[in-house]
Parts: C-alpha cells; sequence; structure tokens
C-alpha cells in the first residue's frame, strides 16, 4: 500500500460501530417498546392465519373467488382464482399459502395506510419531498439483508420482523406513486375546484384522489407485488409461509420442493394483481 | 347603480415577494413587461387596470395571447393574487373586496357570487355530465334532492337532458363546453368569468355557441366577464370592449367606439381587418340633423350633391320629400312589398338598423341618401354615400 492510502485509511470513520451503539442503545432503552410491538403485529398475525387455517381450505377458497368476483364482476376471474387456489391445495401447501397471503395483505394494507397519507402530505409541501426523496431512494435501494440484522436484534425473530421489513421495503412504492397522482393533477381542474370554491378538504376528496386515483391503484398492485418478493426474505428471519420451503429447498438443493413453493408464489401473486386491478378498468 | 365587478387600479405581478416589491416602482415609472423581468425576475401580469363591469352586461377583455387578459379576469375569484389595487365584487347590496377578503368570504364569492367557464372546459372525467354540473352545488353542500332538480333544469337550458348520465369524453367539445356552462350557471352567480371558452372549438361550434351564449343572456341577464383573442367574437357579443396589450388596458368602450374611434395605433392595427359592416349601425355614420344644410321653407337637403330633400313640421315629423325636384315616397330599408315605380324613392333606417341594410337600400335607390329616423318617426339625421364610404375606410391615411 502506498502511504496515501496508507494515511486515509489509519483513519477510519466508525460508522459500524455507530451504527451498533445506536441500536444497542435502542434495545437498551426501549426494548419493552419493541417487544410489544412484536408480540402485537404477531398476534394479530397469528390470529389472522389461525382463524383462516381454522377454516375448511374449501370454504376460504369459494369465499375468495366471490370476492374476486364482487371487485372484478368477471366469472372468469373468479374461476381462475379458485382453479389457482385449489391447484395450491393439491401440492400440500395451504398452510404455507395462508400465512403468506395474511403477511402480504397486512403487508400491503400498512404499506398503504403509510403510503397514501405520506404521498399527499409530500405533494402539498416541496419541502416534505425534498426531505422525503433521499429517505425513500435509501429504502429501495439499501440491500434487504443490511436493515434484517438491526430488525432481526429489535424484534426478534417471527412474522413481525417480517412484516416491518417488507412494510420498509414496500411502503415508497405507494408513497412515490401517490405523490406522482397527486402532482399531476391537471391545473385546469385544481382551479375548477378552486373556483367554485372547494375548502382545502374537498378539494383533496372530491378533486385530487379521484384524479390520482389510478395511480394510487398502481401503487397497490407494485405494493402487493414488492412484498410478494420479500416473502423469501421474511423466511430468513423467520417468518412462516412459502418462503420456508423455498429456503429449506435452496439448503437441500430439493428441486421438487423448490418448484412447488415457487409455483405456489407464482400462483398467489397472479391472483392478487389480478384482484387489485381496480384503477386500470375502473378508470372510466 | 353601482357596477357588479370594480377593477381599482389593479396590478397583478408573479414572482416572489422581494421580486414584487421591487417591481411596484417599474409598473408605476411604466416601463414593460420585459423591462421588468430583466431588472426584478418578476412577471408582469396587469398593470394599473381600471375597469367597471356594469350588473348584466358582457365585458369582453381582448388582447393577444400574453396581453394579460385572462390574468385580470382571474383575479375576479382571486385564482391570480392582486399586487396592489382593488377588485370589488358586488352581489346585490352584499358586497366584497375579493383582494383582502377572509377565506371564508371568498368562499361565498367563489360559491355564490362568481361563476367560472374554463378554456379546456375542466369537467371532472370521472364524473357524469349531472354531477359534473352538480359540481358547485355539491361543494356548498345543497341537499342531493334539490341539486338533482336544479341540475336537469340547467341541462334542459343547454340541451344536454339526454346525456346526463354520460362521461365528459363521451361528449364532443361543443357539447362538453355547454356542461361547463351548465356547471357555471347551476350555482345560480349572478357573475360569470369565461376565459375563452369558445376558442378550443372548431368554427362552426364556436358560432352556434355564441348565438347561444347570446339568446340565454337575454334570458338570464348574467353579468358576464369575456376574455377573447377574436375580435370579432369580442364584437358580436361583447356591449363593452377593453382591448389590453402588454397588461395595461389601452381602450374600454362599446364595440362601434372601438371600431370607430380607435385610440391609438394598437387598436388601429386590431381592428384594421375587421368587416365593419358587421359592427356599424345607420347611428354610427349618419350626419346629424343639425349638421345638414337648410333648402328653404323647412326643408332640409339630406345629401352634399343636393339631390335630396326633405320638409318637416314643426316635430320633426316628415311631411314632404324631393328627389332630383320630383316628389319621392319615403320607404322603410325593411321594407319587403311592392313599390310604385313611377316615383323615385329615398329610403329611410332606424339608429340601430345595421350599415350593410343601409348599403342595400342606398343600392336599389340609385346612390340615393338614406334618412335616419328615431322610434316616434322623428328625423334623426342621413346618411349619404360619402359617409358610407368614410366609415368602410376608416383608419386609412388621409383621413381623420
Amino acid at each position: 500500500m502506498d502511504p496515501l492510502t496508507q494515511w486515509i485509511a489509519a483513519w477510519k470513520i466508525p460508522i459500524g460501530r455507530w451504527g451498533r451503539e445506536f441500536f444497542d442503545f435502542l434495545t437498551t432503552n426501549f426494548a419493552w417498546l419493541f417487544d410489544n410491538l412484536a408480540s402485537g403485529l404477531a398476534t394479530v398475525l397469528d390470529g389472522m392465519a389461525g382463524f383462516l387455517l381454522w377454516l375448511p381450505p374449501s370454504v376460504v377458497v369459494v369465499a375468495v373467488a366471490v370476492l374476486a368476483f364482487l371487485l372484478q364482476r368477471s366469472w372468469k376471474l373468479a374461476l381462475g382464482v379458485a382453479i389457482g387456489l385449489l391447484f395450491i391445495v393439491n401440492q400440500g401447501l395451504w398452510k404455507e399459502t395462508v400465512e403468506t397471503l395474511v403477511l402480504v395483505v397486512a403487508a400491503a394494507a400498512a404499506s398503504m395506510a403509510i403510503g397514501v397519507p405520506v404521498g399527499i402530505w409530500a405533494a402539498h409541501s416541496e419541502r416534505v419531498y425534498q426531505v422525503l426523496r433521499p429517505v425513500l431512494d435509501l429504502m429501495q435501494t439499501l440491500p434487504t439483508f443490511v436493515y434484517l440484522i438491526p430488525v432481526l436484534i429489535l424484534f426478534g425473530l417471527g412474522a413481525a420482523p417480517g412484516l416491518i421489513v417488507t412494510v420498509i421495503f414496500a411502503s415508497p412504492a405507494p408513497i412515490r406513486l401517490t405523490y406522482l397522482g397527486i402532482t399531476s393533477v391537471p391545473k385546469p381542474m385544481l382551479e375548477a375546484g378552486h373556483a367554485f370554491g372547494a375548502t382545502r378538504n374537498q378539494l383533496l376528496w372530491k378533486v385530487e384522489l379521484p384524479a390520482a386515483l389510478p395511480s394510487i391503484m398502481a401503487g397497490l398492485t407494485q405494493c402487493i407485488m414488492l412484498s410478494l418478493s420479500m416473502v423469501v426474505i421474511a423466511a430468513l428471519i423467520g417468518a412462516n409461509g412459502l418462503g420456508k420451503p423455498v429456503v429449506r429447498a435452496l439448503n437441500s438443493v430439493n428441486i421438487p420442493l423448490g418448484l412447488e413453493a415457487g409455483l405456489a408464489i407464482v400462483v398467489l401473486a397472479i391472483i392478487l394483481d389480478r384482484m387489485a386491478r381496480i384503477g386500470k378498468e375502473g378508470e372510466r | 347603480m353601482r357596477p357588479a365587478v370594480d377593477f381599482r387600479a389593479v396590478d397583478i405581478i408573479f414572482g416572489t415577494d422581494r421580486e414584487r416589491a421591487a417591481a411596484l416602482p417599474m409598473v408605476d415609472a411604466g416601463a414593460s413587461r420585459a423591462e421588468i423581468l430583466e431588472k426584478t425576475g418578476a412577471v408582469l401580469g396587469c398593470a394599473g387596470c381600471d375597469l367597471a363591469v356594469e350588473r348584466g352586461e358582457i365585458s369582453v377583455l381582448m388582447g393577444l395571447s400574453g396581453s394579460g387578459k385572462s390574468t385580470l379576469l382571474r383575479a375576479v375569484n382571486r385564482l391570480n393574487k392582486v399586487a396592489r389595487g382593488e377588485v370589488i365584487v358586488h352581489d346585490g347590496d352584499w358586497s366584497a373586496s375579493v383582494v383582502n377578503c377572509s377565506e371564508s368570504e371568498l368562499r361565498k364569492i367563489r360559491r355564490e357570487c362568481v361563476a367560472m367557464v374554463f378554456q379546456q372546459f375542466a369537467l371532472l372525467p370521472w364524473r357524469t355530465v349531472a354531477e359534473n354540473v352538480g359540481f358547485g352545488l355539491e361543494l356548498s353542500g345543497v341537499p342531493a334532492k334539490e341539486r338533482q332538480e336544479r341540475v336537469m333544469a340547467q341541462l334542459e337550458l343547454v340541451h344536454l337532458e339526454d346525456w346526463a348520465g354520460k362521461y365528459a369524453h363521451e361528449l364532443s367539445g361543443g357539447m362538453q363546453q355547454r356542461v361547463g356552462l351548465a356547471r357555471a350557471f347551476a350555482t345560480e352567480a349572478p357573475i360569470l368569468l369565461m376565459d375563452e371558452p369558445f376558442s378550443a372549438l372548431d368554427p362552426l361550434i364556436r358560432t352556434k355557441l355564441q348565438d347561444e351564449l347570446i339568446e340565454l343572456q337575454e334570458r338570464l341577464k348574467k353579468t358576464i366577464l369575456f376574455v377573447s383573442h377574436d375580435l370579432e367574437e369580442a364584437l358580436k357579443i361583447g356591449n363593452r370592449i377593453s382591448i389590453m396589450e402588454g397588461g395595461r388596458i389601452v381602450q374600454t368602450g362599446t364595440p362601434e367606439d372601438i371600431v370607430l374611434r380607435p385610440q391609438n395605433d394598437y387598436v388601429r392595427d386590431f381592428i384594421a381587418n375587421v368587416n365593419p359592416l358587421s359592427v356599424l349601425t345607420a347611428w354610427n355614420v349618419m350626419r346629424d340633423a343639425r349638421d345638414l344644410k337648410g333648402a328653404g321653407e323647412g326643408w332640409l337637403w339630406l345629401d352634399r350633391r343636393q339631390t335630396t330633400r326633405f320638409k318637416f313640421d314643426e316635430n320633426m315629423l316628415v311631411v314632404d320629400a324631393e328627389r332630383d325636384g320630383q316628389p319621392a315616397i319615403w320607404v322603410s330599408c325593411d321594407n319587403t312589398e311592392e313599390l310604385p315605380e313611377n316615383k323615385p324613392k329615398v329610403y329611410w333606417a332606424h339608429a340601430g338598423t345595421s350599415l350593410k341594410t343601409v348599403m342595400q337600400a342606398m343600392h336599389q335607390s340609385e346612390t340615393a341618401p338614406v334618412a335616419v329616423f328615431d322610434e316616434a318617426s322623428r328625423f334623426l339625421g342621413a346618411i349619404g354615400v360619402r359617409d358610407v364610404l368614410k366609415a368602410i375606410v376608416r383608419g386609412s391615411p388621409g383621413e381623420d
């Protein structure tokens, strides 16, 4: 090593140590908070999964198919949903699929619950957006494994940390798309709202949100897909579901198991995507 | 009577507070928009605009793009903020200063006093036609049942009752703008702002909607502030026209005023290509009775060439007429009946008769002058060939 490089490397900035100290600080002082949060989330997720697993699979299959029909008014879709789910039952992956479904739906719901209001806020305040943009970039580019470690430390193993990493990974999509949808509402429409005396709330609910709805719905489908892509990673920190067999298959080079579990994830992805597509046909 | 909308020395400047403050003295010094932009970075929207829009009239703001006409219009419901000056809106006995009223007063103005029609229609595509028309009422919290009745009444007014359940994009441009009109009428606001409402439409539809607007206006008697870049349109529908250039009003007047007495070269250029026949009336071109030359014993020469003369009683009613020394009959310009061939004819018009009709009459009577009578058949003045020519070639070199 040349002296200059040596000199530069001699002054290593202790980022890693700072990070550890920060998380040590969090665990020693706020352990109660994270523990309660983790057990609370786990109770909710396990409760929902437990209820769905308590019902006979055929009942759940019919219920989901009916829901698909109610959302999209399409017999074809309802039939496809039923066939897809029956295929999963046939492959013996029903329990894992239900656990994954609960995790994905919960993560998508949480991401939307965070993403839409934050997106609206950012769209209305340039300053908020300026602060938010690098944070979103960080959330989307930071390798997932990097924040798996602290989340694991803070929340332990199980469904709760799985949910949290999924939300971290998936929520930037609805934030960005909501922001995009609201900021690209045509100016004349906003002016029409103002000209007829809309209050801020009326403008939001009667002009901005309806105009941004296609974009927000695109955020929802993206959010679901991103959540599904986290299933395997969530399995690494102990979240139950279809990720588990995939990880097991990977560790034991088990081609049949990997294929079955992988196909089940694909089927679930297609079903959720088709059911959540309200924006596209609903555009009118 | 107080005007419905009163602009008092309105300046509108786009830019930061600091830029605006720097620009104001330059506005006072009469600097142009380009100078202000270069020195301060602020964009001058309007400067020193004074205008009173009377109740029930159509006042047209007229100018090329960038002349500040839309900017001024938008000050009425504060879509644009006024930097200095006053905009007062009167509704019956109630009045408010738009520039510095409270949020709730502004909402009252926007919901109850001033409605707006947009150039690009600005309909909400996820709403049906009926829901679009009811938009303003919905914002004001009008109950659904009453709203529905009022919406249907407005749709009938613009002949769209069969389209209530359709979405905006299913309608043609002309129909979409009718929806825009109905939406504005629905709030029953007495003042209507129309920002180039017909500019985005093709010429045939535009003419049709202009006619419909004039017809509706006769019934509804709204106060309309109308922005246009099309002088023909302005002359057709306006009771009063304000020509704008570079953010300033250069001339305000009736359509005939603008055409006959342009105050500067800018206005003159503007009206150079306008067909005066569609604007001018007999009243605008006639020579007043008091300026006519007497021919003795109660007779007056109607023309300079002294070919035609009328005899009047003490009430200025015509008792006798003579043309080229022979007794003549006097006939209305609008006359369609068969006339005796052997007698010379002199046509007469009312003050409001169009110049075109006067010229036709002149042609039929082989260039005899045309007399102008008021509603009680009293003589007002006369139009000779020279008066017509002068009105048509106005503004040409050697004229005035």
